[in-house]
Order: C-alpha cells, then sequence, then structure tokens
C-alpha cells in the first residue's frame, strides 16, 4: 500500500470491540433463550446476568469475559501487501491491548508455567493470511476462551460406540454426542462451529472460521443446512441449558463446513464458542480508511 | 436468597442445599490451576489462614494496578472447575475451606470432600464478568503473582453480595449429576443406543 496506515491503533480497536461489545446476532439469539425458558429458573436467571453482564461491559467499555481468549484472526490482502508487517503490527497491538486491559495477559510459557505477561507468545495470536483481489484488506478475529476451548473435539468416522458411519447421519451422531461431553462446561449456550473433512489441522482451522459466519444465516448447500438446523434442535433438547444448570437454551448455532479429506481419514472435527461470543472485523482501504464491519 | 457472610461456620454451610441462591459477603481468595497444585505439594502456612472458613474461588481476573499501588479486578467471572478435579478434596479438607466457586460443576472426588468436610459448590455464571467483578470493591492481598502471573495468582478480595447458586451440597446432591444424567439418557434415545 502506498501509505501505511497505522495498523496497530486499528487492530487495538477491533480488540476492544471485540472483548467488550457482543454482535447484535448474538445478543438477539440469547433474548430469544431468555425467552424459552421458565419463569424462575435457573436457566433464565443465568441468562438475565449473561445479558445485564453484556450491558455493563459495553457501557464501561471492559471485557465482556476475564479469559479475553486467543485472538484468532483470518487477514484478507491485496497483491503487495506484507504480510510479515501485518502480523508484527498485530502481535504489538495485541500487548498494547493487555496493557489498557482489553485483554488477559494469556500466554503463558508452557515449559516454566510462566506467563509472558504482555499477552504474546509463541503462537498466540494465531494469525490466517489470504490474498485477494479486493484493494483493501479485511481483518476478522475472534477471541475464544478457553474453557470453550478445552470442551473441543475430532472425532475419527467410523465410531464405533455411536454407531457413526462416514456419512451426514455419522456427523449428527458424534456432533450431538460432543454437545452432551461439553455439558454446560464451554459456557453453553454455546455456537458449534464444525468442519466435516479436511486433515486434523485444516479441520480445526475451518471448524473455527465457521464460526465468523452470523448466528442467522443459512447454509448455501441445501444437506449441510438441514443438518445444521437438525443438529440445532436435537442439541436444544438434550435439557443440558444455560451453564449445564438445565433448560431449553443449549446452543446459540451450529455453523457446518466441509472439506475434502484422504480416503483413509474422515475427520469431524467440533470447535465449540462460548456464549460471548465475541467477534469483530474491520476492513482497511488503500489510504487507510477504517470502515468497521460490525 | 440466602445471605451468607465469610467467614462462615461448618453448621451453616451444612444448611445449604443445591438451588439454593445465595449472595457472599466478606473475604474470600482467589485459586486455580496452578494455585491447586502449590496448595497440595505443601501446606502453605502463609495461605493457610486466608482459606480456613472461606470459600476459594476459581477466577483468573484481569487486573488494573493504581499508581499508589492498588489493584482492582477489572473483570472477573469464574474459570472452569472441572480442572481442579484431582486436587479440590484434598485443598477443602486440609485447609477448612467452606466453599468452592466456580462453574461447570466438580466431580465425584469434589462431591464426597464436601460431604466429609462440611462444605459446598457455588457456580457463578461463566462470562459474567463484569457482574462479578462489581461484586468485588476491593483487593487486598496477592500471592505468587510473580511465579505465577495474574490469572494464577491467589488473590484475597473483598466480596459484597457476590451472587451464586449452590449446585453441590454437603448432602450428596450434585445438579451437574442430574443434568448431565438426563441428557445422557436423551442422547441414547435420539440414537437409538439405548440398552
Amino acid at each position: 500500500m502506498a501509505d501505511t496506515p497505522n495498523y496497530v491503533e486499528t487492530f487495538v480497536e477491533l480488540i476492544r470491540r471485540a472483548s467488550t461489545q457482543l454482535p447484535d446476532d448474538v445478543r438477539t439469539a440469547l433474548s430469544d433463550g431468555r425467552g424459552q425458558e421458565l419463569q424462575g429458573s435457573l436457566a433464565e436467571r443465568a441468562l438475565d446476568t449473561i445479558l445485564n453482564n453484556v450491558e455493563l461491559a459495553e457501557g464501561g467499555s471492559a471485557p465482556i469475559c476475564q479469559d479475553t481468549g486467543t485472538p484468532v484472526v483470518w487477514i484478507h490482502h491485496p497483491v503487495g501487501v506484507s504480510t510479515r508487517e501485518i502480523g508484527v503490527a498485530f502481535e504489538e497491538a495485541v500487548q498494547k491491548a493487555t496493557r489498557k486491559t482489553y485483554l488477559r495477559p494469556n500466554a503463558v510459557d508452557t515449559l516454566t508455567g510462566r506467563n509472558t505477561g504482555t499477552g504474546a507468545g509463541r503462537g498466540i495470536p494465531f494469525l490466517h493470511f489470504d490474498e485477494w483481489d479486493a484493494d483493501r484488506i479485511e481483518v476478522r478475529m475472534l477471541l475464544k476462551g478457553g474453557g470453550s476451548e478445552n470442551v473441543g473435539a475430532q472425532y475419527k468416522l467410523p465410531d464405533g460406540r455411536l454407531k457413526a458411519g462416514r456419512d451426514l447421519e455419522g456427523v449428527r451422531r458424534v456432533v450431538l454426542d460432543a454437545v452432551v461431553e461439553a455439558q454446560g462446561k464451554g459456557c453453553a449456550p454455546g455456537v458449534l462451529g464444525v468442519c466435516v473433512g479436511g486433515d486434523r489441522v485444516s479441520a480445526f482451522a475451518e471448524s473455527k472460521r465457521q464460526l465468523l459466519r452470523p448466528l442467522r444465516d443459512t447454509n448455501p448447500a441445501a444437506e449441510i443446512a438441514e443438518l445444521e438446523r437438525r443438529i440445532y434442535d436435537e442439541a436444544n433438547g438434550l435439557g443440558i441449558g444455560p451453564m449445564g444448570f438445565g433448560g431449553a437454551t443449549t446452543l446459540l448455532g451450529v455453523k457446518i463446513g466441509v472439506l475434502d479429506r484422504l480416503p483413509a481419514c474422515y475427520f469431524v472435527t467440533v470447535s465449540y464458542m462460548c456464549w460471548a461470543d465475541r467477534k469483530a472485523a474491520v476492513s482497511i482501504d488503500r489510504g487507510g480508511q477504517v470502515r468497521w464491519l460490525n | 436468597m440466602v445471605e451468607l457472610t465469610l467467614p462462615v461456620g461448618e453448621d451453616r454451610v451444612r444448611e445449604l442445599c443445591v438451588g439454593d441462591f445465595v449472595e457472599l459477603t466478606g473475604h474470600m481468595i482467589t485459586g486455580r490451576d496452578a494455585a491447586h497444585k502449590w496448595l497440595v505439594e505443601e501446606y502453605r502456612e502463609e495461605v493457610a489462614p486466608y482459606l480456613e472458613n472461606t470459600v476459594i474461588y476459581h477466577c483468573g481476573p484481569v487486573v488494573s494496578q493504581h499508581p499508589d499501588g492498588r489493584y482492582d479486578f477489572v473483570a472477573a467471572g469464574p474459570t472452569t472447575s472441572i480442572r481442579e478435579e484431582p486436587y479440590q478434596s484434598d485443598v477443602i479438607c486440609r485447609y477448612g475451606l467452606r466453599g468452592v466457586i466456580g462453574k461447570g460443576g466438580m466431580g465425584p472426588k469434589t462431591l464426597d470432600g464436601l460431604g466429609r468436610c462440611g462444605a459446598v459448590y457455588l457456580h457463578a455464571v461463566g462470562g459474567a464478568a463484569q457482574v462479578l467483578a462489581n461484586a468485588i470493591p476491593r483487593v487486598e492481598k496477592v500471592f505468587m503473582l510473580e511465579e505465577f502471573g495474574v490469572p494464577e495468582a491467589l488473590w484475597v478480595i473483598q466480596v459484597e453480595r457476590f451472587p451464586v447458586v449452590v449446585s453441590m451440597d454437603s448432602h450428596g446432591g450434585s445438579l451437574h449429576e442430574e443434568v448431565e444424567g438426563a441428557s445422557r439418557q436423551r442422547l441414547a434415545q435420539l440414537l437409538g443406543l439405548a440398552g
């Protein structure tokens, strides 16, 4: 780009927005869920607390959740843009956002157990780059907390225990199993990002990328759209409910992507996003003009 | 709604049952993964008085520091408790804890410890970091900050009307066992795996 835009400040603002302002689609889904719960139930009270918390966070420009997660970032860029420069700027932004307490210092040296203290570390933040034809940079980010990350799962089909074969019925069976295994531990009501196919690496990346989709969109592939709807309805009939307290609102959405696979492999990969489904996006035009995308 | 002042006696805690809404006022301490391992490795004299007859909060807060050195919790919801399952009942019984605050519930070993030593598991709403930080007006002291870092340090805090629900009690009751059992049964029916 001719004039290097001020990436760092833009990325700090992106992080602030994600950490403190829950997107409208998620708020709507939470309010709708609240309407489904019995009056005076633990589930209803949990959702009231959640909705109140969302307002407080936005009003105070403070993190919705203290686990501000790992920034998982997808960046589209035009030909000729230095991805290394963007990467350096993003890391600087993470450090600055951590000092401003939009993020918790969330990177721990795995061998020594010491927190790096800066928010950045080996593999944190995690950036995906794609070149495209458009003449602007687009950055889409999730802040994904550790509690929900811990309940993610990868299944290999066939799965004898669940009688799940290598077809969409098999996918349905293992995804519902993942919801039951998660119970409330991933901070239900959550959103599932699922990848059918791929390898062990590409599949987890794709499952997380699915989480960028608006909750109320419809998958363009009809049979996958039908599967998303069915899993959503069936999971919400399991009675797990907000926080695992019991209730009608277990999931806010199910998003499924498909990758091709090796003949020998059939992975079904589930990433669980907590109710604090923190996502934000920005477009930076040539010349540095910034447009917020949600 | 039960109002409970910390520190609290064993008898009072044994009166609590699954489903009770409780508001806590008084002193408690945070501790999570590194802290639990550290607390069972050896008896920690210096921290013991801050655990006796009070509760430990599974929380890794976002913290700001004032120019005069005082700390404030900026965001402070619960973390997932089940990771402390190997340690929790030992920590409860050795240090005389009366409760644990977290999210997601805990397993049979902890449930047994609650019954044996007279304590409860208190569920806070996961992700509700602002609602809960607002109930923590003061940070009084911190242990192991340098070694464990901000999220994992043991923070001694003062709370005011801190809202929780009893989801495991000292009588063997566990909401988590109930919900999990029912949802597994429902799944087995959906998938035709029953029997």
